[in-house]
């Protein structure tokens, strides 16, 4: 990759003196706001650290010779250097850094899973807390768009060749921001209104504000990245028109999982039951929470159960409670140990007083004589022997039922493959569940087409579909400066 | 955004608007719906195509005044722009030569009926169109919709104009004398399209039913994506599931679960009776 700013290294051994102090103490904790005076508003639930914080804490970095940090990162930051130049107070300096690797770092560093990544392979971790590499990300990236010091890198001359990419979400943002720093002319298409893909319509405001997406995505616009909003590929155009017709050299495909599934169970289609793709998108593209000064409504449940426990059903749960429910329950067939959602998340779920009935499973939903939902059956289970996912398979207790009052079921049960894009792409090859099947860097079977993010993998993170665009990019690189000799 | 070419009131509160949008005008067929938001802060508003012309770029849609939203969305006119415009989406009519088909419209469902009736006829088949509406004043495109039929059939409630009837009564005589004909008779009709609301299409499928012929109903559910993501537009075909936005909106009729689409329609009642009842404070009252 390019680098966008080659400063000369600053000695290591300065930063050391400075963080001995504070290394063997623990962490610094993120400030919040208050769990009761959060649980009702949609404003960013960490604060983010101050100046003195940050600097303190990535003086906690004990600069290994060889940083697994760095190893445990999906796009490889160069995460010493940064943490070096936000101990030194050279914190623009410090984004800039990450940027050379990833053009998203307010983003990332508020909603990677560091525990499982960077911070999970910290060394300090093993003895004390590892170095929150996330919170000093966010902060570096904060203090660079809070106080105007974005500075746009000087990009290479146009070589002429032009790449197409379709869908805004983090897989092909990733990809335009690193091919537009290599010279090529990027397109993304986009199907909303809005480019950000799961960042605008998913992740709800108190755990990224959506304004700073706009900015990010906005960074990605002065580099030339250009967006054709409101473009369905697959309906409005195809891939094949853009490979053959609008003269694109090279097309990857980030389009996202994008069908929710529901549960087959009675009852689902009643009024007041969601998809938390449904909900998500209501309350977060669309605005539901400013209803009416916003035109789109969403129910308003005052008892509302979410079925699932992933990071979709935890936001989902936390925007139920910010929409003014009295009571939320998570559904979740599994127990606490099997939770797919974050720690973080779940902890501020727990805190601002979403219940978890664990090992517990929908039967049935019931309504009343307008067709809304009213009840839910649900049963207890228990877990078994592992199943093809390694964990253990729940498995129903008989006679175990139980009656659920609710006025609004929110659905987080996973996605499955939207069809839009890839039926319509002719020999485009799928696997069973109609993913994409692609190489190691991302290569389809059809030759030009690249493909990455949750249309290959299932759903999965948003750090994941970076990492994917990342590989994809470089592997567009040098297909299309190899056919160019 | 989309520069706005014409928005003309064709009926009491019934807006016929043409807007600029080569690209989909270029891919929309018959039957393919369109989302539109006037503004940032709006929704997305699924309207059915009632026309389009790839030649000039433009897509033609007619709106009913009922909501806030397309109460906003007639206020504009010539020279304004929507906020965005996607598609064109879901299934395109199966066209094909069925000998004789019937459609039925009903209100403002005499719009998508138009370009699916031109469709049909140029496939070769004969037309019979029925075009219902409360009462005269409610009628539009009579004309547009005679030039692509073979028999014209109008039926108003008060006998204003055309008969005096609800559509499904020409509709049992047609199928009644149909009973008579052999199947490769051209007369024969084959299928039977029936767009409107959807307490008039549930009667239309009920009303064929009994006479075992092929009829299609046009869904027009709440959504919001239009490209299967969010899956509020779920609908009961049979025993299974779908999505009006990507399996629809043209379902067999008599596979449709009515009930439940009616129930479905009502979700947000009460929202958009706030939402009306202020935007109504806002731009007229306060005198």
């Amino acid at each position: 990759m390019a680098d966008l700013n080659s400063s000369p290294k600053e000695p290591i051994n300065k930063v050391n003196l400075v963080a001995s102090n504070s290394i063997k103490s623990g962490r610094n904790p993120m400030p919040e706001q208050a769990p009761e005076v959060r649980a009702h508003n949609f404003k960013e639930v960490p604060l983010g650290y101050s100046a003195e914080m940050a600097q303190q804490e990535a003086s906690r970095c004990l600069n290994c010779k060889n940083p697994q940090c760095r190893e445990g990162c999906p796009v490889n930051v160069p995460i010493p250097d940064f943490l070096h130049l936000i101990a030194e107070g050279k914190f623009a300096e410090a984004a800039r850094k990450i940027k050379e690797k990833n053009a998203f770092p307010a983003i990332c560093g508020r909603v990677c899973p560091q525990e499982n990544q960077c911070e999970g392979r910290c060394i300090l971790g093993k003895k004390s807390e590892p170095v929150a590499i996330g919170r000093c990300e966010r902060f570096a990236a904060d203090y660079e768009r809070e106080n105007d010091l974005v500075s746009i890198p000087k990009l290479p001359p146009k070589n002429g060749k032009k790449v197409a990419v379709v869908g805004a979400g983090p897989a092909g943002l990733t990809v335009a921001g690193d091919l537009i720093l290599l010279g090529y002319e990027v397109v993304i298409f986009e199907a909303f209104h809005k480019p950000g893909g799961v960042l605008m319509y998913g992740i709800p405001e108190f755990r990224l504000p959506k304004s700073i997406v706009e900015k990010e995505v906005h960074y990605l616009e002065q580099l030339g990245v250009q967006i054709e909003l409101n473009t369905v590929v697959g309906k409005t155009i195809s891939v094949d028109e853009l490979l053959n017709e609008e003269g694109f050299d090279a097309l990857y495909i980030g389009v996202g999982a994008g069908l929710p599934n529901f549960l087959g169970i009675p009852g689902e289609d009643l009024g007041g039951v969601y998809s938390a793709n449904e909900y998500l998108t209501r309350s977060n593209l669309m605005k539901a929470y400013l209803f009416p000064d916003y035109d789109t409504p969403i129910v308003k449940g005052q008892n509302v159960c979410v079925v699932g426990g992933g990071n979709v059903a935890m936001d989902a749960a936390r925007s139920a409670l910010r929409l003014g429910a009295e009571t939320v329950k998570i559904v979740y067939r599994r127990s606490k140990e099997e939770l797919p959602a974050r720690g973080e998340e779940v902890h501020h779920a727990y805190e601002e007083g979403v219940e978890f009935l664990f090992l517990t499973n929908p039967v049935e939903l019931m309504g009343d004589e307008k067709g809304r939902v009213q009840k839910m059956t649900v049963q207890k289970m228990e877990l078994g022997e592992p199943d093809a996912s390694g964990r253990r398979r729940p498995i129903p207790i008989p006679n175990s039922e139980f009656l659920i009052e609710t006025d609004l079921v929110i659905l987080a049960a996973g996605a499955k493959a939207n069809p839009i894009l890839t039926k319509k792409t002719d020999g485009l090859e799928l696997n069973k569940r109609g993913y994409i099947i692609v190489t190691e860097t991302g290569r389809t079977n059809l030759e030009r087409v690249w493909a990455g993010g949750d249309i290959v993998t299932g759903a999965a993170t948003v750090i994941l579909a970076m990492g994917a665009g990342r590989k994809s990019a470089q592997d567009i690189h040098q297909y299309l400066e190899s056919i160019q000799k | 955004m989309i520069p706005i070419l014409k928005m003309s009131e064709i009926a009491p509160s019934i807006y016929e608007m043409i807007v600029k949008n080569p690209r989909l005008a270029g891919k929309a067929r018959a039957g393919h719906f369109v989302i539109v938001m006037i503004e940032e802060t709006g929704e997305r508003i699924p309207l059915t195509i009632a026309d389009y012309d790839a030649e000039a770029g433009t897509v033609t849609m007619v709106v009913m005044a009922v909501g806030t939203s397309t109460r906003k969305m007639v206020k504009l006119g010539v020279g304004d722009q929507l906020y965005a415009m996607i598609g064109p989406l879901g299934q395109s009519s199966e066209i094909e030569n069925f000998g004789t088909v019937v459609l039925v419209a009903g209100g403002v469902g005499t719009a998508p009926i138009f370009p699916i009736a031109r469709s049909l006829k140029n496939a070769g088949n004969r037309v019979i169109s029925i075009q219902g509406a409360r009462n005269q004043g409610l009628l539009f495109w009579e004309d547009k919709l005679n030039s692509v039929s073979d028999q014209h059939i109008i039926t108003t409630d008060d006998g204003s104009a055309g008969r005096k009837a609800l559509v499904t009564e020409p509709l049992r005589e047609l199928l009644e004398a149909n009973q008579l004909l052999s199947e490769n008779d051209p007369n024969h009709i084959g299928c039977v399209y029936a767009i409107g609301p959807a307490i008039m299409m549930k009667f239309c499928a009920a009303t064929t039913l009994p006479f075992n012929v092929k009829t299609i109903a046009s869904l027009n559910s709440i959504m919001i994506d239009g490209t299967g993501m969010c899956g509020g537009c779920r609908v009961r075909i049979g025993n299974e599931t779908k999505f009006t936005c990507v399996d629809g909106p043209e379902f067999d009729a008599h596979q449709i679960d009515w009930n439940h689409v009616l129930m479905r329609q009502k979700t947000y009642c009460e929202a958009e009776k706030c939402s009306l009842q202020r935007y109504i404070e806002q731009t007229e009252g306060i005198r």
